[in-house]
């Protein structure tokens, strides 16, 4: 690999990124994708670093990707999990964040159900950060697999017509997306039951539509959000029958696209609700491409954050320098 | 005991007054307010020259936390950090535990402000039991004790049943009674984590739609119009609550209001950090919201800045956004935000702006004198501010027990300098003075 690579200190919203890094993301994971897809075995860049998979909020998916992605390039990685993190359910976030700084990782890749949580922690440590999603704010890696599998099947993204349709309201994976998209030049449709788009979504630099069925003809890629069941009760919309027929992607919104035109999702899929059983298993989708690129990509993302991050040395301070605040 | 405060900038908004005096106390009463005074040989003159002298301030919304949360405050460090604000009377929350509802947990709050004697705490009563919103708290028995409440608030929780905020108006008539509630319609915010627009929209955070407060101000003031109670709507954060307001005074509807410091000044982008000493509620909002309060606050549609200071431990703040507990100190910063944000932007002019800390309030309920007139035989209730003063803000150098101050390391000119309570310093040259004389003098005696 090269040494010309942008630096990326931390990786906790695709806002914090640039064009050029984004593209040093793709650039490299394309170099590391035979060893995603296990034509060539790992490699002993990472070797001697240690990544935490801090994850305080379930996601076996998410968890065995970086943790494929760490061990491909020969890292340690420890796990850390916990169901919530808050002073009601035991040690504190901040406690943890303490914690993990005395064990002296080298990384931590944060999963958390509360916005915000990724950027908190950087505050209290001084390795890279990897989000591995927070609430409804960032999914950083997501966006960056995704915009790398749509680069591999179209070529450069400029110009390119990309309907994103689904529960963009609660949507990490969205917000990432759009960001992502746009740094690539890409022109960005959101479709959805106006209760599950976000207050100002007009601020994000994106086209609205109101019927899937006018926009998908001119779509190079049309990607589902998963859309939780639960929504229908608290009055998003009335049932998941009515929200397949008008939000869904069906087989005959699928025929209208064009020929090359992509399908994809960020899993779990609700097959039957945001997209069909039958476009799920059709050769326009390349859901199941998007899991193995999510490897490459998050190998690409390690690589960069601690590749050329300069080895943790502690200071060698007595205990009693250091003046630590008394409470 | 005569104390001259000399030369300094008379704010008095109960007699209009805006010019350069003397002002003489003795015994704890003002004396003398004229443009020169003598000096008799045993007074201490204090110079105020280029300084404001104004009544006590007086703040309608302060969580003292004692009883039950005295880890983040108790009675006596929050009349301290009043004191260093220039207060000399906070009225009490009621959301304490036990919730101050009943007649003993009153009577403890305002004794126990009257023993540590730095500012008069004047008790709020919770409008139902336990905050529940389902009974009454008793009214009348609290209205008759030694604390004499007439503010009722169930502050943190809405009422949200329409029937039984009715009730409550209806029945507070009896005593002339203020009911006061948090003005927040509970179904629209559930989950809700800061201002619902833009920010929260990219931040990812469930939001909280100014609907939710116009909504429930505007069924209140329906409401109280309606049966010609006393209403007062608390911390109103949105350009839509404001009209509302504007519009039920105009219609004659018994209604007051008060803004915070924080609403005069944030906005919600400063969420962007996901540090929780910006949580509040109701919510920081946006700069279109900061402007109409400015308005209100100067065209009297708002009339009393309130602080509702709200001390929060460390270690409930230092938690992820959407776990930590709403709430920001106030006390100490409230003048330094309204002159940094206000009066010296011109919005309001000092003796405008000293009525919403003074006049304003002791409008709304009976508050023994607190923010009244400046005049020979009033007790002397005083605060002197240096208005030119610039100092940055550090939670740590607070009053306080907590220190979750949203206006850490920013800049704030203007900050009380001398408080007076009853003609004694509580405050004096920036230094709170307890009120124990006789304890100080039987320690120097042992030692």
């Amino acid at each position: 690999m090269t040494d010309w690579l942008p630096h990326i200190p931390r990786l906790i919203s695709i806002e914090e990124l640039d064009t050029e890094q984004v593209t040093a993301v793709l650039d490299t994971a394309e170099q590391l994708l035979p060893i995603a897809q296990r034509r060539r075995g790992s490699v002993p860049t990472l070797r001697g670093k240690v990544v935490c998979n801090l994850f305080l909020e379930d996601s076996t998916r998410t968890r065995l990707s970086f943790d494929l992605a760490a061990k491909r390039l020969s890292a340690e990685v420890i796990n850390f999990s916990a169901k919530g993190s808050s002073v009601s359910k035991g040690e504190s976030f901040k406690d943890t964040a303490l914690t993990l700084d005395a064990m002296g990782v080298d990384c931590v890749v944060v999963r958390s159900g509360s916005s915000g949580a990724p950027l908190q922690l950087a505050g209290y440590l001084d390795v890279p950060i990897m989000n591995a999603g927070d609430g409804w704010h960032q999914h950083p890696t997501q966006a960056l697999l995704d915009v790398f599998t749509m680069r591999r099947h179209l070529g450069d993204l400029t110009g390119r017509r990309v309907v994103i349709v689904g529960d963009v309201l609660h949507s990490r994976v969205a917000r990432s997306e759009v960001q992502a998209l746009k740094l690539l030049g890409a022109h960005v449709t959101l479709v959805a039951p106006p209760t599950l788009l976000p207050p100002a979504v007009q601020d994000w630099g994106v086209e609205v539509a109101r019927d899937l069925d006018e926009v998908v003809a001119d779509a190079d890629v049309l990607y589902a959000l998963r859309v939780q069941r639960e929504r229908m009760h608290r009055a998003f919309f009335p049932s998941s029958r009515e929200y397949a027929r008008i939000w869904g992607v069906t087989g005959d919104r699928v025929a209208r696209m064009k020929p090359d035109a992509l399908v994809m999702h960020p899993g779990p899929m609700n097959r039957g609700v945001e997209i069909t059983g039958d476009v799920a298993d059709s050769d326009r989708a390349v859901i199941t491409e998007q899991v193995t690129n999510g490897i490459a990509v998050r190998m690409a993302c390690l690589y960069l954050l601690l590749a050329s991050h300069p080895p943790r040395v502690e200071p060698c301070v007595p205990p009693a320098a250091r003046t630590g605040e008394v409470a | 005991m005569r104390i001259l405060l000399r030369h300094g900038r008379v704010l008095d908004p109960a007699a209009g007054t805006d010019a350069v005096r003397d002002v003489l106390v003795v015994d704890g009463s003002v004396a003398e307010v004229a443009d020169h005074l003598d000096t008799p040989s045993d007074t201490e003159v204090i110079d105020c020259d280029g300084l404001w002298v104004t009544p006590g301030f007086v703040d309608l919304h302060t969580h003292l936390r004692e009883p039950g949360g005295e880890g983040a405050e108790d009675i006596a460090t929050g009349s301290a950090a009043g004191a260093a604000g220039g207060y000399t009377a906070l009225c009490a929350m009621a959301n304490t535990d036990p919730v101050c509802d009943a007649v003993p947990i009153a009577d403890m709050v305002w004794r126990r402000g009257r023993e540590v004697g730095l500012v008069d705490v004047f008790p709020v009563g919770s409008i139902t039991r336990g905050l529940r919103g389902e009974e009454l708290s008793p009214f009348g028995e609290l209205h008759g004790s030694a604390a004499r409440v007439d503010f009722f608030s169930d502050d943190g929780i809405p009422l949200a049943d329409a029937l039984v905020m009715r009730r409550a108006l209806q029945y507070a008539t009896a005593f002339d009674a203020v009911i006061c509630n948090h003005a927040e319609e509970p179904d629209l915010t559930a989950d809700a984590q800061m201002n619902e627009g833009a920010m929260s929209s990219v931040l990812g955070l469930p939001g909280w739609p100014h609907e939710a407060e116009e909504v429930m101000i505007a069924r209140d003031l329906i409401l109280a119009g309606g049966v010609g109670a006393r209403l007062h709507v608390p911390h109103v954060t949105t350009a839509g609550a404001v009209e509302l307001i504007r519009l039920a005074k105009q219609r004659g509807v018994r209604v007051t209001a008060e803004v915070t410091p924080h609403h005069l000044l944030l906005t919600d982008d400063l969420v962007a950090s996901y540090d929780p000493v910006f949580k509040v509620n109701p919510p920081v909002r946006t700069d279109a919201d900061v402007q109409a309060l400015r308005a209100a606050l100067a065209d009297g549609t708002i009339d009393a800045v309130a602080t509702d200071h709200a001390p929060h431990v460390p270690e409930l703040k230092d938690q992820e956004w959407e776990h930590a507990p709403c709430g920001m100190l106030g006390l100490e910063t409230a003048f330094g935000v309204v002159n940094t944000a206000v009066i010296r932007a011109g919005v309001l002019d000092p003796l405008q702006a000293i009525a919403r800390f003074t006049t304003g309030p002791a409008g709304v309920r009976d508050l023994a004198g607190h923010g009244g007139a400046i005049a020979a035989g009033r007790p002397a209730n005083l605060t002197v501010l240096d208005p030119e003063r610039t100092w940055t803000v550090d939670g740590r150098a607070l009053h306080s027990r907590a220190r979750n101050t949203p206006y850490q390391g920013r800049e704030l000119t203007g900050r009380a300098v001398h408080t007076l309570l009853r003609g004694r310093f509580t405050l004096r040259d920036g230094e709170v003075v307890p009120d124990q004389p006789s304890t100080t003098s039987t320690s120097e005696v042992a030692q």
